[in-house]
């Protein structure tokens, strides 16, 4: 197998730089939305963050008892998926992937889309009015979605935009570049957010493509391009609104990559000890988004160990009801098979149906 | 239905550019994208005039990429537009299979509802016009196999003005094929009102006793030119144009075969895996102990279509569905 030199074109890297608001250590290394960053925007980070990591974790443990099916675990990126998800306007359009439920669930405000990891359709469905996709599994094609619902957006002269959620195998993918073509060319309001989390199941960043960057694709199109530390919450919720903002106002789209790292398997039907050393994983901790957080806070004068004590009380709760939720649903429902696939059954659907329900109620 | 009587002579071609114009007047949120739709009028001239009538915001030209046309389309389709999206030739439209499979087809299904996709593929389709490699593919069962889209595919000028346009008021995607080899040899009277003709219905066009022959799209002409032959020889057929191939309209079918007892499936596409086998089913469980004869197919083989110096080796002709006829009779 023929590998190419690998080269080191250290511009991009030098022209897309990892943008920070606050570094690892929780200190304030940019200093220009000091006025945005307020005691109830800390506490709104804090809590959402805390509260996926719960669910994640609990997620995982389900499913480990046989009370969730395969589930494709998000730790390590919850700071990625809340910042931009926060940043969005009640009538914006989002297009998550199966890995982005702490996005979905941020900004819809409801757990609903635990039961899609129970292989119910129910989990799919966003709360009235959000227009929240159900999580798209074929790699990359809820890009092209994403540019068009912005492009219909435009065409309405609505305030509407998009934002579509992928991560950094996507990017190799023909949709991906579709997707950012058609945006380019039609300057549709929709805003691309990567999460480049190092691999696409086993294969690395390195074997994935030979850029430095995956904000550098952003030139070929002549969009936005953005480089950003997608641990720091902070950084990503300034920068997903003024993604926003330019697109609402009619300066086009945008492509953020946002670094982050996956700690764990890439669902539980995988072992990410195959192919890579977990002892990385854990070193990544040091740059953990809420560990982060939390330096902040202390830095800052935001720390209360009662607030904290309750938020993380809260969570449990709030996770413990809404499995609680998903338990105690109602069993699906057998019509769901055949009632969505046209808004009226055709024929075949109608009779197929129809002996089949003869078939469950014994009859012949 | 039609009401009102003002006709005109137009071709297969024109009929379907007047459907898009119709729909067009009609609804602000009817959209026209493809390649060369828009200044071009299209590379078969279907969407001539209508940005210089429409404007470049409803009728445009989009980057060359089947699968960012259906994409895109699927997106505003479910933000409250109606799109109909041209795909260049039908051979052209395996890189947005995936968009059409796995979004398209299923949004409703996923989203229960939430979201839907009230979009029109239109692709001409088919051989027989000396074109170049991949342009002449007739693969409607790719379609048809798949649950949660509706595929129609008019014959004449009148039903392609009245099937567009139920296709744009369908709330659910809708690919509509158009024969390129009839674009502008078959006309027809086309009433010049909005009318539509309902999907999932198919036409008898030629009343007979002995035979059916069931046919759509760009093989109607070589249904029916095999049709008037037998009937030198004595023989009289019932002719059916399916006009919509999925859902299939069972009911003709069955009415026909059952008076007929013997039946000639006609189409362009492969035989394996083909839309007759279907029809074949569709007779087997409505009508099998009226058949007084197997049911003959006449179709492509299971082969590429061949470069077109050999095309006409291909494509089934009067005289093979003559054939067939003959066998039916003479079982």
């Amino acid at each position: 197998m023929f590998v190419s030199e690998k080269r080191t074109n250290k511009d991009m890297e030098i022209q897309f730089p990892v943008l920070q608001v606050v570094n690892k250590d929780g200190k304030l290394v940019d200093e220009s939305y000091k006025n945005e960053i307020t005691e109830d925007l800390v506490r709104t980070f804090y809590r959402q963050l805390v509260c996926m990591r719960t669910l994640d974790r609990k997620a995982k443990n389900l499913q480990r008892q046989g009370r969730l099916g395969t589930y494709p675990p998000f730790e390590g990126q919850e700071a990625a998926q809340v910042g931009s998800a926060l940043a969005l306007d009640e009538d914006d359009w989002m297009f998550p992937t199966y890995r982005d439920h702490a996005a979905s669930i941020t900004f819809g405000k409801s757990y609903s889309i635990l039961s899609s990891w129970n292989g119910r359709v129910e989990g799919n469905l966003p709360p009235e009015g959000k227009k929240i996709l159900p999580p798209s599994v074929p790699i990359a094609t809820q890009l092209p979605l994403a540019t068009g619902a912005a492009m219909a957006a435009k065409f309405k002269g609505s305030k509407q935009a998009a934002i579509a959620y992928f991560g950094d195998g996507a990017t190799s993918e023909g949709d991906f570049h579709e997707g950012l073509n058609f945006a380019s060319v039609y300057q549709a309001p929709v805003v691309f957010f990567n999460q480049n989390n190092g691999y696409a199941i086993s294969l690395p960043i390195s074997k994935q493509m030979n850029s430095k960057t995956i904000a550098q694709k952003s030139i070929a199109y002549e969009i936005t391009g953005v480089r950003l530390d997608g641990n720091d919450i902070f950084v990503v919720y300034f920068e997903t609104k003024k993604a926003l903002e330019r697109a609402r106002n009619g300066e086009g789209p945008t492509l953020i990559e946002a670094i982050t790292w996956r700690y764990g398997a890439h669902t539980t039907a995988d072992d990410p000890t195959k192919y890579r050393d977990q002892k990385e994983s854990e070193k990544r901790r040091e740059n953990d988004p809420i560990s982060r957080l939390e330096s902040f806070m202390k830095r800052n004068g935001y720390w209360d160990d009662a607030w904290i004590q309750k938020v993380h009380d809260e969570a449990i709760e709030e996770i413990e009801a809404a499995v609680r939720a998903m338990e105690t649903m109602p069993p699906p429902d057998v019509n769901d098979i055949y009632d969505y696939i046209f808004e009226t059954p055709t024929w075949t659907i109608r009779e197929q149906k129809e002996q089949y329900m003869k078939h469950l109620r014994g009859e012949e | 239905m039609l009401t009102a009587t003002k006709t005109k002579e137009l071709t297969l071609i024109q009929a379907i550019n007047d459907g898009m114009r119709t729909v067009l007047r009609e609804k602000d949120e009817v959209i026209i994208l493809g390649e060369d739709v828009g200044k071009n009028g299209g590379v078969f001239r279907a969407t001539d005039g209508l940005q210089q009538e429409f404007g470049e915001k409803r009728v445009f030209d989009t980057p060359l990429s089947e699968a960012g046309i259906i994409g895109t389309s699927i997106g505003m389709a479910m933000n409250g537009l109606l799109p109909i999206a041209e795909i260049q030739f039908l051979g052209f439209i395996y890189p947005a299979y995936e968009q059409i499979m796995t979004h398209a087809t299923r949004m409703r299904y996923r989203s229960k509802g939430i979201f839907t996709v009230p979009l029109v593929i239109r692709a001409p389709y088919g051989a027989g016009v000396h074109a170049p490699e991949i342009h002449s593919d007739s693969v409607e069962a790719l379609f048809t196999h798949m649950p949660g889209i509706k595929v129609v595919c008019p014959s004449t000028p009148y039903d392609a003005k009245g099937l567009l346009i139920s296709a744009v008021e369908d709330p659910d995607p809708v690919l509509f094929l158009e024969s390129l080899r009839s674009y502008r040899s078959v006309r027809g009277e086309v009433p010049e009102e909005k009318y539509t003709i309902e999907i999932g219905k198919g036409k008898k066009v030629r009343e007979g006793e002995d035979v059916t022959i069931i046919s759509w799209g760009a093989m109607m002409p070589v249904a029916m030119k095999a049709a008037e032959e037998a009937e030198k020889g004595g023989v009289t057929c019932d002719v059916i144009d399916l006009r919509t191939l999925y859902p299939i309209d069972k009911d003709i079918i069955a009415e026909s075969v059952q008076k007929t007892g013997r039946c000639v499936i006609v189409h362009e596409a492969h035989a394996t895996g083909g839309l007759g086998n279907d029809i074949i089913s569709i007779i087997n469980d409505t009508s099998f102990l009226y058949m007084k004869a197997p049911i003959e197919r006449v179709t492509g083989a299971d082969v590429h279509v061949p470069f077109w110096a050999l095309e006409n080796h291909y494509l089934p002709t009067p005289a093979r569905v003559q054939k067939a006829i003959h066998n039916v009779i003479n079982f």
